[in-house]
């Protein structure tokens, strides 16, 4: 008999099902139970760097808007750092880089504040553009779906960056790049997210 | 020396596919390209820190936590508990559980659901905890009933509660379901049955576990969590200048 290698297994995902607000965003399932929930505030009061709207709708593969999914938003902030042992330095006071999103009932649109992230990386994989990691669940999501989202005036660093051209289909890299535009002086990040068919959008094995 | 390397790659083959169709919602919500693979860059072994401050220490008690002063939820009184392991088999200590579930008549608070099970005046049926120094967590609450859901006509979940963990990298995140041992609902759901592997159903399963359990009050299940483990590089072997 040979030895035996004693690893454990990661535990299988389950979806998150209709009623994840529940756990992870109480209000929105309709009660108050907790003194704080968390991920409202993504980047806190002190964070450097230009104030940004990021907006969108998660379209499944009939073409519809999917109405009851919670997103998370992991990012760094303005200099590139992420706010944890390994990333890379020290952030602002209040600074979490983290958040959750969840859409509107009726419409399917979601937004969140944040600050834009300056760009990332070195290590093995080399400098990456300024993106937002995001991981979504929803009813019918059975693991977690990872993407990233890119911002359209970084035309030159997003050329260069080392995800976005391990992607081979060329055409498929425009999904993950959300088009900006100015309202009131703000500027806002359109990105929707296509679950499947025509444009869907690239998800990653992370 | 040895460092922190990169996350082991996720085993898509005890993970449910995309792709289910005895779960109707999954067709229409399952990506149909292959997912793109990606090496570990900073984004990935990063994930976020949460601490004590975060969450209130009454939080793990769904027998209180939304019940009026001197009541309690109607249902089996439980303990939920286990450990968070990683794949290494080594505690993830400090680290975000969050459960949500129905009340013992199987309805959940929540403003879709429309399940004639009414709904408990002091059940809010969700809770949160932070590991400790040896990844333990517990939860107070009561069992969930079995109910009903369109995908067949007669579709019944089994008893389940829905768990959310973190980890310490973002790409250890992880929602799934705690069942209970003994419940013949757990064969014949096809949201279980996403899952091609047997073992991994099992792993799901939580055990009646007598020896938590508190005599003449609490009965316990014990529930492990086993997130992705992370290699330790024996030998530094990256290419300088990149
Ligand atoms: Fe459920």
């Amino acid at each position: 008999m040979p030895q035996e290698l004693q690893y454990l297994r990661e535990t299988a995902s389950q979806t998150a099902g209709p009623y994840v607000h529940i756990g992870l965003a109480p209000g929105a399932a309709g009660f108050d139970i907790y003194k704080q929930e968390l991920g409202h505030d993504i980047v806190g009061p002190n964070a450097k760097g230009e104030r940004i709207r990021v907006e969108g709708r998660v379209i499944d593969g009939t073409g519809s808007p999917v109405k009851d999914v919670l997103l998370e938003v992991w990012q760094a902030n303005a200099q590139g750092i992420y706010a944890h042992p390994e990333g890379g330095g020290e952030v602002e006071d209040g600074f979490r880089g983290w958040g959750r999103v969840i859409t509107d009932f009726e419409t399917g649109e979601w937004s969140f504040e944040t600050v834009k992230p300056g760009p990332t990386g070195g290590g093995n994989v080399g400098t990456q553009a300024p993106h937002i990691n995001l991981w979504l669940v929803a009813r019918g999501i059975n693991v977690g779906l990872n993407t990233r989202m890119y911002f359209s005036d970084e035309a030159a660093a997003n050329a260069k960056d080392p995800v976005l051209n391990m992607i081979e289909w060329e055409a498929r890299r425009p999904t993950l790049i959300a088009t900006r535009t100015e309202q009131d002086g703000l500027a806002v990040y359109r990105f929707d997210i296509r679950l499947q068919g025509e444009n869907e959008t690239v998800f990653f094995d992370v | 020396m040895k460092q922190n390397g990169d996350y082991y790659q996720r085993d898509r083959t005890l993970h449910p596919p995309a792709l289910t169709p005895g779960y109707k919602t999954s067709v229409a919500r399952s990506p149909q390209y292959a997912l793109i693979s990606l090496q570990n860059s900073v984004g990935e072994i990063t994930g976020p820190v949460f601490g004590h401050n975060d969450i209130d220490p009454l939080d793990n008690d769904l027998l209180n936590n939304y019940a009026s002063p001197g009541e309690n939820p109607i249902g089996e009184r439980i303990i939920l508990h286990g450990r968070v392991l990683d794949e290494n088999a080594r505690p993830v200590p400090e680290t975000l559980v969050e459960i949500w579930q129905a009340n013992a008549g199987g309805r959940y608070r929540h403003k879709k659901d429309t399940y004639l099970a009414p709904i408990d005046p002091n059940f809010g049926g969700c809770g949160r905890t932070i590991t400790d120094e040896n990844g333990y967590y517990y939860f107070r609450t009561v069992k969930p009933g079995a109910y009903p859901w369109r995908n067949h006509v007669n579709n019944w979940r089994p008893a389940h509660i829905h768990v959310s963990v973190f980890g310490s990298a973002f790409n250890q995140r992880l929602i799934s379901q705690c069942y209970f041992e003994g419940d013949p609902l757990i064969p014949i759901c096809p949201i279980v049955q996403t899952i091609p592997d047997q073992d991994a159903i099992e792993q799901l399963t939580a055990k009646l576990d007598l020896n938590a359990t508190i005599p003449l009050d609490t009965i316990a299940y014990k529930f492990d969590i086993v997130l992705r483990g992370r290699r330790s590089t024996l030998f530094e072997n990256r290419l300088e200048g990149n």
